[in-house]
C-alpha cells in the first residue's frame, strides 16, 4: 500500500491525524497534513482506508498494492506474528 | 435524465420545511418523503424562487467537495431563505460563505488553533469548566434548566477563553448570536446584531493590538495582513460557531439518552464515549436546514441536470439517515440512535474545504461534558413531559430552548 498527501488541498480538518495517529500527523503552525510513515504494516492498512475516505479535501490517496518498501514491511510483519 | 432547469412546481418541497412536532428529532417529513423517491428534488425557497434538494450521501458528499458549487453568498443566485441578508455578506463576509483562495487564506489563520493535538492538551481545562458548572448547578438544587446552566455555559466558557472575550459579555453575544443564526429574523434586526458584534469584536482587536495577551484575537490583531474588520468577522464567527452548536448538541443528546436507558448505560465505559458522540452528532444533525451552495458550471447530479446559476442545498439531515450508510444486520435501523454503531462517516460536521473548523475542540467538549455529566448525576432525568419540551425549528442550528430536568 502507497499513501501520498496533497497539502494544497488540506484544509486541516485533522480527520486523518484522529483516526489514524500513528500514520498522519498535522503542522504545528497550520494543522496541514504531514505523513509520519512511509512504510505500512497490513494491521494499519484499514485505518488508512478509512482515512482516505474521510479526508473532506481529497488531500489523501491511497494505493492499494504491493511496492517493493510495503512487501518488505508486510513480509516482516507476517514473520513476526 | 433531467434536462429542465427547477421552476416551482407544485411538487417543489417548500424550504425551509417544518418538522414534525410527533418527531421532533427526525428531519422534517417532507425531506425525508423527498429522498425516499429522489436524491436530488426540486425545491422552493420563500421568496418562490426555486432551488434544488440534496439528500442521498454520495451526493451531498459531491455538492461539499466539488469545486463547481460555491459557498460564496455574494454570488446573486446563492440560495438565500431571506435574499436581503445578501448585502450582510456583501460587506463583511467571513471564510465560512467565500471560496478558495480567499476561504483558505483566512481559514488557515486559526486552523493552528484546532489542531487535533492542541485540542487533546485542552482536555483537562475543558473537564475543569465542566466540573466547575456542574457544581455550580447542582449546588443547593435538584432541578435546573440544563440548557441555560450547563450545555450553553460550558462552550461559551471554552470559546471565551480561546478568543479571548470576557464571559461577563455572555449576555449580549448569545442574545446576538441567537438572532444572527434566526432563520426568519428581519434584515434589519440581522444587520443590527451583526454590526454590534463587529463594533464589539473589532473593539476587542484593537485593545488587543496595544494589549496582547495569550488568545486568538490577540494573534490575528498583531498580523499586518489583515483588516480590523477581517479580524472582527472571523471573530463573530468563531464566537457564534463556537457556543450554540456544542451547546444544542448537549441538549439534544441528553434527552434522546434519558430516552433510551439501554444506551445512556453504555457511556459509563469512557472507552465508548468517542464512538458515542460520533453516533450522536450522526442522528442529530444540528445544522438541519442545510448547507447552501450555487452551481458555477453546469453539473449532473446522479442523472440530474444542475446548471450554472442555480442554488442547492445539501442535506445533512436525510444523508446522516442513509440506511446503506449506517444502517447494518445488527444494528438499530439508522432512523434510530445505537451508541454501537461505526458512524464515523457522518456529514454532520460538513464535508470538502469547509468541514468543521471547530470538529476537534466540538468532539472533545461532547465527550467530556456528556460524559461527566451522566456520571456525575445518575439519576438526572427530565422535569417536564415529553410533550412540554421547546425546540427551535426556526434556527439555522437546531436544539431546544430550554431542558428543565431534575436529579
Ligand atoms: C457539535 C458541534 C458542531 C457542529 C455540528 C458543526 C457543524 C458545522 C458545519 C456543518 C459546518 C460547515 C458549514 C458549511 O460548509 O457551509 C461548520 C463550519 C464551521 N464550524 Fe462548526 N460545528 C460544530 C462546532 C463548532 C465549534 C465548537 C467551532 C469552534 C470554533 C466551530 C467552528 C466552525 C467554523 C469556523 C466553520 C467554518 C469553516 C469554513 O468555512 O472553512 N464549529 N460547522
Ligand atoms: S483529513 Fe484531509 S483535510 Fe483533514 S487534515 Fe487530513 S489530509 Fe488534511
Amino acid at each position: 500500500m502507497q499513501v501520498s498527501v496533497d497539502r494544497d488541498r488540506c484544509c486541516s480538518s485533522g480527520l486523518c491525524a484522529l483516526n489514524a495517529p500513528e500514520i498522519f500527523d498535522q503542522d504545528e503552525q497550520d494543522g496541514r497534513v504531514m505523513l509520519r510513515q512511509t512504510v505500512f504494516r497490513p494491521g494499519q492498512f484499514a485505518d488508512i482506508r478509512l482515512a482516505g475516505e474521510l479526508c473532506p479535501c481529497g488531500a489523501i490517496t491511497v494505493t492499494e498494492g504491493v511496492s517493493p518498501a510495503d512487501g518488505t514491511a508486510d513480509a516482516q510483519a507476517g514473520t513476526g506474528s | 435524465m433531467t434536462t429542465t432547469p427547477p421552476t416551482p412546481a407544485a411538487t417543489a418541497v417548500p424550504l425551509p420545511a417544518p418538522h414534525d412536532n410527533r418527531c421532533p428529532f427526525s428531519p422534517p417529513p417532507a425531506y425525508t418523503e423527498a429522498a425516499r423517491t429522489s436524491s436530488v428534488s426540486r425545491a422552493e425557497l420563500p421568496d418562490g424562487s426555486p432551488c434544488w434538494l440534496v439528500t442521498g450521501y454520495p451526493e451531498v458528499r459531491t455538492v461539499l467537495s466539488d469545486r463547481r458549487f460555491s459557498a460564496d453568498a455574494r454570488h446573486p443566485a446563492f440560495p438565500l431563505f431571506t435574499p436581503e441578508r445578501r448585502e450582510l455578506f456583501a460587506e463583511n463576509p467571513s471564510f465560512i460563505r467565500l471560496d478558495d483562495p480567499e476561504h483558505a487564506r483566512l481559514r488557515r489563520m486559526v486552523t493552528g488553533d484546532f489542531l487535533v493535538k492542541r485540542v487533546e492538551a485542552m482536555r483537562p481545562g475543558i473537564q475543569e469548566i465542566v466540573d466547575e458548572t456542574l457544581d455550580r448547578m447542582t449546588d443547593g438544587a435538584t432541578e435546573a434548566d440544563l440548557v441555560g446552566s450547563f450545555a450553553l455555559p460550558v462552550p461559551s466558557l471554552v470559546i471565551c477563553l480561546l478568543l479571548g472575550v470576557p464571559y461577563e459579555d455572555r449576555e449580549m453575544f448569545q442574545s446576538l448570536s441567537r438572532t444572527l443564526l434566526n432563520t426568519f429574523a428581519g434584515v434589519g434586526e440581522i444587520s443590527r446584531a451583526n454590526d454590534e458584534l463587529l463594533d464589539y469584536l473589532g473593539g476587542l482587536a484593537a485593545h488587543k493590538k496595544e494589549h496582547p495577551a495569550e488568545d486568538i484575537l490577540s494573534r490575528l490583531a498583531a498580523r499586518d495582513d489583515l483588516t480590523l474588520r477581517e479580524i472582527a468577522a472571523t471573530g463573530i464567527l468563531l464566537l457564534v460557531a463556537g457556543h450554540e452548536t456544542t451547546a444544542n448538541m448537549i441538549g439534544l443528546s441528553t434527552v434522546l439518552l434519558l430516552d433510551r436507558p439501554e444506551q445512556k448505560a453504555k457511556l459509563a465505559d469512557p472507552a465508548a464515549l468517542p464512538g458515542a458522540v460520533e453516533e450522536l452528532l450522526r442522528h442529530t444533525t444540528i445544522v438541519h436546514t442545510g448547507l447552501p451552495r450555487v452551481a458555477v458550471e453546469d453539473v449532473e447530479l446522479d442523472g440530474t441536470l444542475i446548471r450554472a446559476g442555480e442554488g442547492v442545498f445539501a442535506m445533512l439531515s436525510t444523508a446522516n439517515r442513509d440506511e446503506l450508510m449506517f444502517g447494518g444486520e445488527d444494528r438499530l435501523p439508522a432512523d434510530d440512535v445505537d451508541l454501537d454503531r461505526d458512524a464515523r462517516r457522518h456529514l454532520a460536521f460538513g464535508f470538502g474545504v469547509h468541514q468543521c473548523l471547530g470538529q476537534p475542540l466540538a468532539r472533545a467538549e461532547l465527550q467530556i461534558a456528556l460524559g461527566t455529566l451522566f456520571h456525575r448525576l445518575p439519576g438526572l432525568r427530565l422535569a417536564v413531559p415529553h410533550s412540554e419540551l421547546v425546540f427551535r425549528p426556526d434556527s439555522v442550528v437546531y436544539g431546544l430552548k430550554s431542558l428543565p430536568v431534575a436529579w
